[in-house]
């Protein structure tokens, strides 16, 4: 464990400048609501919503032109002194996959504010549009950012985000919700903290890249990344630390249960992946792998049999996240690489980064459409919604394409995703890994199908909405959930992106 | 003997902990919390810190404080015993804590000697940003990025809290009165404000070159309105008042936008041309001082309870 | 060595390892939250110290700490601060509205619909 020796440094590319926009661009936004006042609030969410999927889009654009990753050193001082942000494949396909999902719940929630023209300007609605601006910051900074004590403060901008959108509305199941997210936020951020000081006391660095050259080793950074995962665990609520989220899922209101479980709860799966890829030396990768790989399943089959149990819709929904999120660690030890073949080569790595992109598009597409229904018919009692798809076609099909991708049934990102992963499963000997990604399947069909089977049931009084539903509120659902679904039928060969960026990236390998 | 003054303070930080553990009644445990955190402050002096001894002075034992015996005066009424954990989970948590507090404690003991510091680094760096003080020299520019997030981390805790009043108070003012003041509170928020604002502005000050800066005299500032406030001196600001937001994001606004600037004038984001780069971090900080502690302030008065006026 | 061995950094590194037990232990076990909010304060500040021993162990170039660390330590402190005004604000609301202090309600209540 020697100190560092003069390490390359991050080189800005042309493009980085991107990044910093990113990450600021909605930060002017909740300065600009406090500054204009709750009349304003929402046209400056709708014009920053607009601007922020140009910047997504440009910076997918940068990263296609030149095939590299995007880097800046803010302010120009070069780690480890300063700060770099960079962006490499999956960074991008992580904020390309945010500003697409804000964007569409940012529509769904102006258009639903629209429907109580007397509450518009009240306090929900804005400190809603507020909180998701802050979100949007928060999840940029996490996929972009270089520096571990800056990924703590981004992590903490998210829990500061995410926890009052559980309790927006006030009634005290869901402040109670909320207090025990923040509590297990906290505690997430504390040991994540506790982390970073001792990575520094024994490397004199917290940016990424530096350290993945330290070739670190020794007691201290065991301890280190054991206590920064588990911090990151509680937040990412994988199974037994999943209890606080069914609740602050189910309770916040629609376009809050969109933002938390489709964006909010990966960016700790996304930093647990950077230590575990990046930071840790194989073999401590290896072992953590195989822990993750563990409760990951664990979380499959729990979560999915109490979605199954669960009587309200909105419930079921949360705990299929929790089960959703399982997926994502199994592809640890199948994503575990080789001497020939790094982890970002393998095809699960393209199958855990596909499972990311199409869960959090159906998710939110899950959300919105059941916002719609407990708005329609002031409830969300999945028994007593017999024959709901005739009211609201729209968000039934929303929901049954949505369910195609968590089922993992062609054609949807979610087949293509849990096809790649139980083919690595497969091939790489591990039968109980193919047996769990079988068996969630087979469950999440059976969650999907007791709701989509109420969709398509006659029941003798035909269900009528107690108020009329515009069109444009379902539509946003629809969208994502086509979204979700056209992920499946992109052909593989794009994503050699993935791999963009990663250090000696090889050719594209897709299977 | 040093040493031994720092093993006296070490053994009272940890009795003054566990006593906060183990004892049954609240107030008297947050009591004791505010004496650590000024224990505590001692203590960062001994780690050479007057920084984050002031910090820890002002923020950890003095608005936290306030702030929590403000919250259990609240609470009181409805003390109930709640479901406490199981002797057998209690055990068993004991343990899990010592393993943890002992690995951490041979994680500290195997830090590599000579200790990896960036200290030559941020000392090679300083003249470019005419300061003296190397602290805030780190916190306003070389990881600015993390200084101006963590400004928006406190802008979202106070829309937080706001967010948590009932919908018809919201925009109203926050209330902080005790149902008596007390004869000496009164005294000290006739006297103590003028010397207090002295004190956060000569902190501010001198923060660019000595130890001190924005975030310490902020605090003071913003315990000094507090102490007008809880005398009821003053009423709290309604929250939805354009005056009070603006106050809010002034620093951060100021911060974002000579950040912005540093594209046109210095070749990047968060970047000072040379000439002007103390003059500049200088007024970031003025705007950052009355920012924080408008923010800390509301923090502590809470959420709105009287409705907004017409 | 024996100075370095028991100089400050390496004696308020050890306290503070200490302060993060003791303060787990209280998040963890205590049932009232407004003591496992004070919990959270004893386990940051336990943090801090450690921050604040290898910032101590890393004086050099004329300075008499680390400035890197010192500056992410205030950072802490500020976010734990907001931190706690959050909880306690979250903590506050939730006894008006049902005059509990604790979170008994079991994790599986379910969310009304219907306001």
């Amino acid at each position: 464990m020697t100190p560092l020796a003069a390490a390359p440094a991050h080189v800005a590319t042309p493009g980085g400048f991107l990044l910093v926009l990113a990450v600021m661009l909605p930060v002017v936004a909740v300065l600009a609501m406090l500054a204009l006042g709750p009349r304003q609030t929402a046209r400056i969410a709708l014009t920053t919503l607009a601007t922020g999927l140009g910047v997504a889009i440009a910076i997918v654009v940068e990263l296609l032109r030149t095939g590299a990753a995007l880097t800046y050193v803010v302010g120009g001082w070069q780690p480890p002194l300063g700060l770099a942000l960079r962006a490499d494949g999956l960074s991008v396909a992580m904020l390309a996959m945010t500003a697409l999902v804000v964007a569409a719940i940012g529509f769904f929630a102006h258009a639903q504010h629209g429907l109580e023209p007397t509450t518009r300007h009240g306090r929900a609605p804005t400190t809603f549009w507020i909180l998701l601006m802050a979100v949007w910051s928060a999840l940029n900074a996490i996929f972009v950012g270089e520096d571990l004590f800056n990924l703590y403060v981004a992590l903490e901008l998210l829990t500061f985000a995410a926890v009052p959108l559980v309790c927006l509305d006030g009634r005290a199941e869901t402040v109670a919700a909320a207090l025990r997210y923040l509590m297990f936020a906290l505690l997430g951020s504390l040991l994540y903290l506790l982390g970073t000081a001792l990575l520094y006391g024994s490397f004199g660095t917290l940016d990424i890249g530096l350290l993945s050259e330290a070739s670190a080793e020794g007691p201290g950074f065991s301890v280190a990344l054991a206590l920064m995962i588990a911090g990151l665990l509680a937040k990412a609520a994988l199974f037994p630390l999943h209890l606080w989220l069914p609740p602050a899922h189910a309770g916040a209101p629609a376009a809050a249960s969109a933002v938390l479980s489709a964006l909010v709860i990966k960016a700790p799966f996304f930093l647990i992946l950077r230590l575990i890829l990046d930071v840790a030396p194989p073999q401590a990768a290896a072992y953590a792998g195989q822990v993750l790989a563990i409760l990951g399943a664990a979380s499959i089959l729990f979560c999915s049999v109490m979605a199954l149990k669960q009587a309200r819709l909105k419930l079921m929904i949360a705990y299929s996240t929790v089960a959703q999120i399982g997926y994502l660690f199994i592809v640890f030890p199948l994503a575990a690489g080789s001497e020939t073949l790094p982890p970002w080569g393998t095809i699960a790595w393209t199958g855990g980064a596909l499972q990311l992109v199409s869960h959090a598009l159906a998710k939110a597409a899950m959300f919105l459409a059941a916002g719609v229904i407990a708005e329609a018919f002031g409830h969300d009692r999945i028994s007593d919604l017999g024959g709901f798809g005739r009211a609201l076609p729209i968000s039934a099909a929303a929901f049954g394409l949505a369910g195609l991708s968590l089922m993992g049934i062609p054609p949807s990102g979610g087949f293509v995703a849990k096809c790649l992963l139980l083919t690595a499963a497969v091939i790489g000997g591990h039968p109980w890994l193919a047996a769990t990604i079988l068996a969630g399947g087979l469950l999440a069909g059976g969650y999907v199908f007791r709701v989509v089977d109420r969709a398509l049931a006659t029941p003798a009084i035909p269900l009528a909405p107690r108020k009329p539903i515009p069109r444009r509120l379902e539509l946003a659902a629809l969208v994502l959930a086509l979204a979700a679904v056209l992920l499946g039928l992109v052909p593989l060969q794009p994503f050699g992106f993935l791999q963009l960026g990663r250090p000696d990236s090889l050719t594209v390998i897709a299977p | 003997m040093t040493l031994l003054l720092d093993l006296a303070l070490v053994a009272w930080l940890l009795a003054l902990a566990l006593h906060i553990a183990r004892v049954r009644d609240d107030r008297n445990a947050i009591v004791a919390f505010i004496g650590f955190g000024l224990l505590l402050g001692l203590g960062w002096t001994r780690l050479a810190s007057l920084d984050v001894a002031l910090t820890e002075a002002a923020i950890g034992g003095g608005v936290t404080g306030v702030l929590l015996l403000r919250a259990e005066a609240h609470l009181r009424p409805g003390k109930a015993s709640g479901a406490s954990v199981s002797h057998g989970g209690k055990t068993l948590a004991a343990i899990a804590c010592a393993m943890v507090a002992a690995g951490l404690a041979l994680a500290v003991l195997a830090f590599p000697s000579p200790a990896p510091t960036l200290a030559p680094a941020a000392a090679t760096a300083l003249p470019s940003t005419g300061l003296g003080n190397p602290v805030t020299a780190v916190l306003l520019a070389y990881r600015a990025l993390d200084t101006l997030l963590e400004k928006v981390v406190l802008i979202l805790a106070l829309i937080g809290v706001w967010s948590l009043a009932p919908d018809h108070l919201w925009g109203g003012a926050p209330s902080l009165r005790p149902d008596v003041v007390p004869e000496p509170l009164a005294y000290l928020a006739q006297t103590l404000p003028p010397f207090g604002v002295l004190i956060a502005v000569y902190m501010f000050w001198v923060g660019a070159d000595a130890p001190g800066g924005t975030f310490q005299g902020g605090t003071v500032l913003a315990a000094m309105w507090l102490l007008v406030m809880l005398a009821r001196l003053r009423p709290a600001p309604e929250t939805r008042r354009r005056s009070v937001r603006l106050v809010l994001i002034g620093g951060p606004t100021l911060f974002l936008a000579i950040g912005f600037l540093g594209f046109a004038m210095a070749g990047g984001f968060l970047a000072y041309p040379e000439s002007i780069a103390k003059p500049l971090i200088v007024g970031i900080e003025a705007a950052l001082t009355l920012s924080i502690a408008a923010t800390l302030g509301l923090l502590v008065a809470g959420p709105a309870q009287t409705a907004p006026g017409r | 060595m024996t100075a370095a061995w028991l100089g400050p950094a390496t004696l308020f590194g050890l306290c503070g390892a200490a302060l993060v037990g003791i303060g787990l232990f209280v998040v963890i076990t205590h049932p009232g939250l407004l003591r496992r909010i004070v919990g959270f304060n004893l386990l940051g500040a336990g943090i801090f110290l450690v921050f604040g021993a290898v910032a101590r162990r890393g004086a050099g170039a004329g300075f008499e700490g680390d400035p890197v660390p010192q500056a992410m330590v205030i950072t802490g402190i500020v976010v734990a601060f907001s931190a706690t005004a959050l909880a306690v604000a979250l903590l506050q609301r939730l006894f008006d509205l049902t005059g509990r202090e604790t979170l008994e309600a079991q994790p599986e209540h379910l969310p009304r619909s219907e306001p």
